[in-house]
């Protein structure tokens, strides 16, 4: 796709903008519509719109594959973290109003936390997928 | 009227042969899901199928298409019976709709069950204005952690079966 011109400006032009929104959607989750599950789709989707444009090496130098592997089990872990530091805490398993000093602080604490690792496994899993049907194509 | 585009897309997809055009389609489809979900006022179901079904299933859609074959082959057999069985399940599902309560009644078991104390405790406990997101990342965090975990083990399933392969592959050449 090296001769496409207007697709690469056009690309460029969107991947920044895609990634910021994803972050949006990620990080005003708890005030309008979506989550980390929205925010990991979209996130992963400027990666893809990436990757479709430049080709699959470029976009392994931003992204390296192996990276992804420890990524998706990262989010995992960082959900799972939380529910262990609430149980450490003295409180039950994910009960997050022990996080922090009021219970009110400590929900916003965990929500954010969790939702940042269900943004992180589903990036991770959706461009992991991405490279695999790309490079399984390049054959 | 959206619900009529969502049949006619339907039938469209059950009667096209080229796979291409399929996927495409089924993308149109998950958008109109997506319209009809804002017009229920569920923005975060519809932002999860925009996303998703419209978004990133249409492009693993597109490059299984691009791996395999663009055309699929007209069936072998009379599909009769098929029909027949599609046609009694979705009766039997139309059935069961006919005494659910009606969209929006209040008195619905659904509005009756957790419903009431999850929007008047959300402001006190949790502090945040999306109800889904307290619901779906505090109340039932735990189903929430199972999901991740899914989507984890659905991640690395893919991975062993595309990436591993093609590596062996590879190696297998290099050494021939």
């Amino acid at each position: 796709m090296k001769s496409l011109v207007v697709l690469r400006v056009i690309a460029k032009l969107f991947f920044p903008l895609i990634l910021i929104f994803g972050l949006y959607v990620q990080f005003h989750g708890d005030y309008g519509p979506g989550g980390g599950f929205q925010a990991g789709v979209i996130f992963a989707t400027g990666f893809i719109l990436y990757t479709m444009v430049f080709g699959l090496e470029a976009a392994e130098k931003v992204i390296p594959p192996d990276l992804l592997r420890v990524l998706m089990a990262v989010g995992v872990l960082i959900y799972a973290g939380v529910g262990f530091e609430s149980l450490v805490l003295g409180g039950n398993f994910l009960e997050y109003r022990v996080l922090a000093d009021d219970p009110v602080g400590g929900q916003h604490l965990g929500i954010a936390l969790i939702e940042l690792g269900v943004g992180i496994t589903v990036a991770a899993v959706c461009i992991a997928v991405y490279y695999g049907f790309a490079e399984r194509g390049q054959e | 009227m959206l619900l009529g585009l969502l049949v006619i897309t339907g039938l469209v997809i059950a009667r096209m042969r080229s796979l291409f055009a399929v996927a495409m389609l089924t993308s149109i489809y998950s958008l109109l899901s997506a319209a009809v979900f804002v017009v229920l006022d569920a923005v975060d179901v519809a932002l999860t199928e925009a996303a998703v079904g419209a978004g990133f299933s249409t492009i693993v859609m597109l490059a299984a298409v691009s791996l395999t074959t663009e055309r699929e082959e007209a069936p072998k057999h009379r599909p009769l019976l098929p029909l027949l069985v599609v046609v009694a399940t979705g009766a039997a599902l139309i059935y069961g709709t006919l005494d659910m309560p009606r969209y929006g009644d209040p008195n619905a078991p659904i509005h009756q069950h957790v419903m009431p104390a999850y929007m008047q405790e959300t402001p006190g406990d949790i502090g945040v204005p999306n109800v889904v997101t307290a619901v779906l990342a505090s109340y039932r965090g735990y189903d929430t952690l199972g999901e991740v975990t899914v989507i984890f083990t659905a991640g690395v399933g893919v991975l062993i079966l595309l990436v591993a392969r093609s590596r062996r592959d590879k190696k297998e050449n290099r050494s021939e």
